[in-house]
């Protein structure tokens, strides 16, 4: 096939996987952005609440610290008025008075943020967002005008950080949830939209498998009406020629048959006489019977390679055994050991019977033109059915395992014409027939190890053909 | 039935080609059959009221009123058997072929000693070898097969030779499932790799004539995987 491939390598991924993705991006940046927005707002709204419960509880703090001092008090006198304070949770105090400072159980002076010390030293109150031994922290300083003092309140921030980072993981999962369930939705939308394709796909595959008369209906959309129109137009001018061709194999085949018959019918009334004929004339006879049996075997096998080509080459499907086919097979050649499994009674499959039985035939000839004749068929059988062929013959080379199959061709082994009596069609046949019965063949080395040539034919166990018209 | 103990064979030919007409028919007299040629559907209709034949061999590609025709006319004048002859390879021929009342097919080209083999496998008597029973009774069917009479709630069935055949095999068969090659072999003398669609075809046939109701058969059962079998 030369035909041109309109297709876009970059796009390995299908256009609805595309469109998912498209929606599950999307899907991901509305809802980080959402997410995010909600953290800083929330952040900013957390923070100023105890921002302003920290301020306000400071300077109550500081006014009450403020009235309870006197000109004499020391630093020693400081716990006392201290236990009478408001406590915040999770905040500290840190006391200055005159040169001596009242630390936190955990902070001292050095742990404040330097500006905010500056700015007290200026008698002015002030309050910092900074971090203190590396947590954020909320610092409130207030100069006790009155004295030489200065009250310092340093509030965490962890209840804050808490709250945001259970908020942060809840966002995290609804943004995956939104994204997942962006990405379902693409995917149900591109599923929507691609049934149309699909629809046409399915007509496609209809007619590559024989249904020629397959067409598509009228479509809502007008640009997939257009397509629906084309399409159908390919379709017809497909089953023209292909019947134009089918057409020509069947009269071909009138044509050709009916000299042979008179052929076949001559000779055969001739070798019912021969003994009135002389002995030249016999051996005369003799070629002619030869070639008129090897005559009818290549129009037989062209025709029905002009049958496949044509598509119109269908299976007589009947109930077959493939125990007792395969039995009746070897029996006319001792030479041949069947090998069932054990267990196997029958094994009933639907198949075109005459088909296999060339198959086999091709096979078993094959063999005994290349190989030196068959010696074993071996059935094996699970979710599929393969029957091999072995003989004892050179093999196969490696580099032949496939061009064996096609027409005409003939191994390395088998320049010779002559007299061998092959058409050159037969394993291309056999290809062909089991293609048919969506099964396949191949050549390779004997499972023993031994020299020798094994062809091997898998079939389906339930042939689903899905086309009713070879359903007979 | 058909021969006349004595009195040669008569094979009625139907045959446009005048080269293969000839030499098929010389190729049916070295098998010492009285062979008459016709080369049209009409002659051999012509032909064969003014004398039946024994054998009808049948080629489907004819000039005038085709050879399915031909073997529905002949088919309504007497039980004869009727081989066709099929040049095309698809299989709508064949079918077509049997469903017209053709006993058995053969492809052109076909070797002359095939065609010999088939007008003796269908000539043969229903099993006269190992003595059946004179009369077989199942149901409100009746099958006596040494006098060639089949009768349904007492009346006269008229088959063809070889539906009649197929009835006596199944019928002896006491019930056992028989495989469309087992059938093939008996009634047709085909071996194991005979075209199944043969048994098919005349079993519907048999059953359109003996069933009450053909599309729910209470006698001839199909048995899936297997074959056939006839129910008491």
């Amino acid at each position: 096939m030369t035909g041109r491939a309109v297709a876009d390598d970059a796009n390995r991924l299908g256009l609805g996987g595309r469109i998912a993705m498209l929606f599950a991006v999307g899907g991901l940046l509305v809802s980080s952005l959402l997410a995010t927005s909600t953290l800083v707002l929330t952040r900013r709204q957390l923070v100023e609440s105890r921002e302003g419960a920290a301020a306000a509880m400071a300077v109550g703090n500081a006014t009450r610290l403020s009235n309870q001092l006197t000109p004499d008090s020391t630093i020693e006198d400081l716990p006392t008025i201290v236990d009478s304070l408001t406590r915040l949770e999770g905040g500290q105090r840190i006391i200055r008075l005159g040169d001596d400072w009242l630390p936190a159980p955990e902070l001292d002076r050095d742990d404040l943020p330097l500006d905010l010390l500056k700015r007290l030293e200026q008698r002015a109150a002030g309050q910092v967002l900074a971090p203190v031994r590396g947590e954020p922290h909320f610092v409130v300083g207030i100069p006790l005008t009155a004295f030489d003092a200065d009250y310092y309140a340093v509030v965490d921030l962890v209840e804050v950080s808490d709250t945001l980072d259970d908020l942060r993981i809840i966002l995290l999962g609804a943004g995956a949830a939104t994204t997942v369930l962006a990405a379902l939705l693409g995917l149900w939308a591109s599923t929507r939209m691609l049934r149309p394709l699909r629809r046409i796909r399915g007509a496609a595959e209809a007619i590559a498998g024989g249904r020629l008369d397959t067409r598509l209906g009228p479509q809502a959309d007008p640009d997939l009406d257009r397509l629906s129109d084309s399409f159908n137009e390919m379709a017809r001018a497909l089953e023209n020629r292909i019947h134009r061709d089918a057409r020509f194999a069947s009269d071909v085949s009138h044509e050709l048959r009916s000299p042979l018959t008179t052929l076949m019918a001559g000779v055969g009334v001739l070798d019912a006489r021969r003994d009135e004929l002389s002995e030249r004339s016999r051996t005369a006879l003799d070629l002619l019977v030869q070639d008129l049996k090897r005559f009818n075997r290549l129009v037989n096998e062209l025709l029905e390679i002009s049958g496949y080509d044509a598509g119109v080459a269908a299976l007589d499907l009947t109930e077959v055994d493939v125990v007792r086919f395969l039995q009746a097979t070897v029996a006319a050649d001792p030479a041949l050991v069947l090998t069932i499994p054990p267990t196997t009674r029958s094994l009933v499959i639907d198949a075109d019977k005459r088909r296999l039985a060339r198959v086999m035939a091709n096979l078993l000839d094959n063999a005994r033109r290349y190989g030196g004749g068959a010696t074993a068929v071996i059935l094996e059988h699970d979710e599929t059915i393969r029957i091999a062929v072995e003989d004892e013959g050179p093999g196969v080379p490696e580099t032949e395992r496939h061009e064996i199959f096609d027409r005409f061709a003939r191994g390395s082994t088998g320049g010779r014409r002559g007299d061998d009596g092959g058409t050159g069609l037969g394993l291309s046949l056999v290809a062909e027939d089991l293609r048919l019965h969506r099964g396949r063949v191949w050549a390779e080395d004997r499972s023993d190890g031994r020299d020798g040539a094994r062809f091997v034919l898998e079939l389906p166990l339930n042939l689903t053909l899905g086309n009713p018209e070879v359903e007979w | 039935m058909g021969q006349h103990r004595g009195v040669s064979t008569r094979i009625l030919t139907v045959e446009d080609d005048e080269r293969i007409r000839t030499a098929v028919r010389l190729a049916l007299e070295e098998e010492g059959w009285d062979v008459e040629e016709t080369a049209s559907g009409e002659e051999a209709l012509e032909a064969f009221t003014r004398q039946p034949a024994d054998v009808v061999l049948i080629d489907i590609m004819l000039p005038g009123i085709d050879g399915f025709e031909v073997c529905r006319n002949i088919r309504r004048l007497g039980d004869v058997p009727i081989v066709m002859v099929t040049a095309r390879s698809d299989s709508h021929d064949v079918v077509a072929g049997l469903e017209a009342g053709a006993d058995d097919y053969l492809r052109k080209p076909f070797d002359p000693k095939e065609l010999s083999a088939r007008i003796r496998a269908l000539l043969r008597r229903a099993r006269t070898d190992d003595g059946p029973p004179t009369r077989i009774q199942l149901g409100q069917l009746e099958v006596r097969p040494e006098e060639g009479v089949v009768r349904h709630a007492g009346d006269d069935v008229h088959l063809t030779r070889t539906e009649f055949r197929l009835l006596v095999e199944l019928a002896t068969a006491d019930g056992r499932v028989l495989s469309r090659e087992d059938l093939l072999e008996k009634v047709w003398g085909y071996d194991y790799f005979g075209d199944g669609r043969l048994v098919d075809v005349h079993v519907r046939r048999l059953r359109t004539k003996i069933e009450p109701d053909p599309a729910n058969p209470r006698y001839v059962i199909t048995v899936r995987g297997m074959g056939y079998k006839l129910q008491a």
